[in-house]
């Protein structure tokens, strides 16, 4: 065992640590797209290289070698004074990593920069009304007239479709192929004849996602990510990539922080809800919890410096054990602040922002989302307890 | 940056997860239990191991290896469910000895097993109305009930303000003491002016012992659990109902999945645990109270589940996987219960005034 980072990367956290000191004031206090002050900040990120970091320059990057452990540092150093890491968006999150393993040099070329800096916000259309779980099922179809590809069908659970300028999207292509070959990845723009956006409002009260459907919407062909058929691979690469990055301990850690302080300042009869023994004792069964994902974090970040370990199972169970694990944290805080719980909105006794409640909602939502709990338990004792899948039902 | 087992580290564990399958499978876990056999032929095969004295400097005739290695070693006894005196008389009392001084005899005869000491603590830790003692003059009157390991030769005995003494078996009356985990022998110790050797009047020691043990229990049943669950995948993997193994239902495949989700932190837990009685100084106690308290949560999730998986099975002694059931259930009490552990680390981090 050894902890330490050696002394290049400690002068690393000095720098980071230093950059966030100096930067906390300019952070724009709200994430989200588009905003002119995020993009703003995004540009400083990505200039001293906290964003966007390994991302060649080519592409509009800061173009630094991968390095784990200066990526974990800046993650760390972030979290500790809860600093505003530049824009996510599953263009940034998910598209920008697989076109540079999978997409054309010209695909490249013409997405990555504004993607990454906040001028081209995309979305992602993968589940359908009759393919959650079961992906793979789903049924917009494609068809080749000419030079375009004819798309027609759902989307649903669509997030940002609504403020999104292009859609990265499985369709059938194939519709003789067996479920799992019939599957493209396509990329077209939002406000292509033929699409109808619906917003959803889900249970935070925001219209974070959407339905979006196609009516012979035209697309040009060679807008496709892979080859024809191999849409279901490209997909499954990025969804290894969304589920490792819903949760990361480092976060956890600061929200435990913020718990640990809103129950020493909060009060009931006066006296500080630390003081109470029922809320403290969840409040150390959470602690233990989050020390034992941090280890584990640890050991995975190990294992991927010095490749000398099988982390499969480590890694595997992350998705599970951290959504769940940061729903009943934010859920212990709104129960310590009884009735000052419940606020939302404009209410004048709101706390920390109105982050509590939003967080517990938003990750029940991840709990769903990114694969529900109960795939990822299958896929956690197919894939790695090697037990067996459960008998098919026939193929429609 | 390292984080995990190295090179030496494995191959202690390989050996000695090799030597105790090979030497003491089950069957004779068994004879041990009802004391057909005594558990000092388990100390002697681990003896030319070097693992009684391996905490105990090589210049005293130990092996002179730290705790993550004392968790390695534990957790191998753990998934073997072995009875031995590694907990008390490697760990804790070594612990004692070493951090007190001027004991190189004693350590050198723990080292090579010649001499075993046995815990009792709870005078200390939570003392119950059936006990109760005093020292006075160099010698100690009174009761110790629920002392760890009924074979010791000695027994280190705290009393209520963390004094440490040594009494020698031979001047106080022991009975052991049955309980459900019959790999984990306790005894009630009965002194009548028992002569009792001061060996610390410092609190930090008692705590080191203390939180030492309870890493090696985590350790214990962190292995413990992960027999159960791999005695789980495998039952269910041959057992067939409605004409299929019943690994391939749901109900079954989650409950695998909720053991190993919750399971596998519980390892680099353990791991950073002992290595932080090595090296971490600031934060070994509250990593010892939380690494306790939560592997003993998680000990008693795997332990239920597992069982119920077993089906009827898993409820009988022909199995034997009740040896597992008790051995975490034994551990969740001992030293500390998850909730006072909780408690505890509430206090350190100033969170109790």
């Amino acid at each position: 065992m050894d902890l330490s980072f050696g002394l290049e990367y400690e002068n690393f956290r000095g720098q980071v640590r230093h950059f966030v000191e100096e930067n906390r004031e300019k952070q724009p206090k709200f994430r989200g797209p588009a905003k002119e002050e995020n993009i703003t900040w995004q540009r400083i990120l990505i200039d001293n290289g906290y964003a966007a970091r390994t991302i060649p320059k080519k592409y509009g990057g800061y173009g630094a070698k991968p390095d784990i452990i200066k990526s974990r540092i800046i993650s760390e150093e972030f979290s500790r004074l809860q600093m505003n890491t530049g824009l996510t968006g599953q263009g940034i999150k998910m598209l920008v990593p697989i076109l540079l393993q999978m997409g054309t040099e010209e695909q490249r070329l013409k997405f990555i920069r504004p993607t990454i800096q906040g001028e081209l916000n995309w979305c992602q259309g993968y589940s359908e009304p009759g393919a959650g779980s079961d992906l793979a099922s789903l049924n917009t179809r494609a068809e080749l007239d000419g030079e375009d590809w004819v798309i027609n069908g759902q989307k649903i659970w669509t997030s940002s479709a609504h403020i999104a300028d292009w859609i990265f999207c499985l369709v059938r292509t194939e519709a003789e192929a067996p479920k799992h070959q019939g599957i493209s990845f396509l990329l077209f723009k939002m406000d292509s004849p033929g699409i109808e956006i619906r917003p959803l409002i889900d249970m935070t009260m925001k219209p974070n996602f959407n339905e979006v459907f196609f009516t012979n919407v035209r697309v040009p062909k060679q807008q496709i990510v892979g080859q024809r058929g191999e849409g279901w691979s490209v997909a499954n690469a990025l969804l290894g990539f969304e589920r490792g990055s819903l949760a990361p301990s480092a976060a956890a850690l600061s929200r435990l922080n913020e718990l640990i302080k809103l129950m020493h300042e909060e009060t009931v009869n006066g006296d500080p809800l630390i003081s109470k023994p029922q809320f403290r004792e969840r409040l150390m069964k959470i602690q233990g919890r989050t020390m034992a994902m941090s280890y584990n974090d640890m050991r995975l970040i190990s294992a991927q410096i010095n490749n000398n370990q099988d982390t499969k199972l480590a890694s595997m169970i992350v998705k599970l054990q951290s959504t769940e694990l940061r729903h009943e944290l934010e859920g212990l805080a709104i129960d310590v602040m009884g009735e000052i719980g419940l606020s939302f909105d404009d209410n004048p006794y709101l706390r920390g922002e109105g982050g509590w409640q939003y967080q517990y909602m938003y990750f029940l939502g991840l709990i769903i989302g990114g694969g529900t709990n109960q795939i990822q338990r299958n896929i956690i004792s197919e894939r790695g307890l090697g037990m067996p899948k459960e008998p098919k039902s026939k193929e429609k | 940056m390292e984080f995990g087992l190295s090179e030496e580290q494995l191959l202690l564990q390989d050996t000695i997860m090799q030597f105790l399958a090979e030497e003491f499978p089950l069957e004779k876990v068994r004879k041990i239990s009802s004391g057909k056999y005594s558990d000092a032929m388990v100390w002697e095969g681990l003896t030319k191991l070097g693992i009684p004295g391996l905490l105990i400097p090589e210049t005293q005739g130990g092996v002179g290896l730290g705790y993550l290695e004392a968790a390695i070693i534990s957790e191998c006894l753990g998934y073997n469910v072995t009875p031995t005196p590694f907990l008390t008389s490697s760990v804790m009392a070594v612990t004692v000895l070493k951090a007190a001084g001027n004991q190189e005899l004693l350590l050198s005869q723990i080292a090579i097993g010649d001499q075993r000491v046995g815990i009792a603590f709870n005078e200390a830790l939570g003392a119950r109305a059936d006990a109760g003692l005093t020292v006075a003059n160099g010698v100690i009157n009174g009761k110790s009930i629920f002392a760890l390991d009924g074979n010791a030769d000695h027994y280190l005995v705290a009393d209520a303000t963390f004094n440490l003494y040594l009494v020698s078996t031979q001047v106080l009356k022991r009975t052991k003491l049955a309980t459900v985990d019959r790999t984990q022998s306790t005894c009630e110790l009965v002194y009548k002016d028992s002569e009792a050797i001061l060996i610390s009047n410092d609190e930090k020691i008692f705590k080191e012992a203390i939180n030492a043990g309870r890493v090696m229990q985590a350790a214990d049943t962190l292995g413990a659990a992960q027999s159960m669950l791999e005695q789980s995948v495998a039952y269910s993997m041959q057992r067939e109902q409605f004409n299929r193994v019943i690994a391939s239902f749901q109900a079954v495949k989650h409950m695998c999945a909720d053991m190993v989700a919750n399971l596998e932190p519980c390892r680099a837990m353990v791991w950073y645990s002992g290595h932080a009685l090595d090296a971490l100084p600031d934060e070994k106690h509250l990593v010892a109270c939380h690494t306790k308290a939560h592997l003993q949560e998680v000990g008693q999730l795997v332990s239920k589940q597992s069982t119920e998986i077993h089906g009827g099975m898993g409820f009988t002694d022909l199995l034997g996987l009740h040896y597992w059931f008790k051995r975490i259930g034994a551990n969740r009490q001992l030293l500390g219960s998850p909730e006072m552990l909780r408690e505890e680390a509430a206090k350190i981090q100033g969170f109790i005034a």
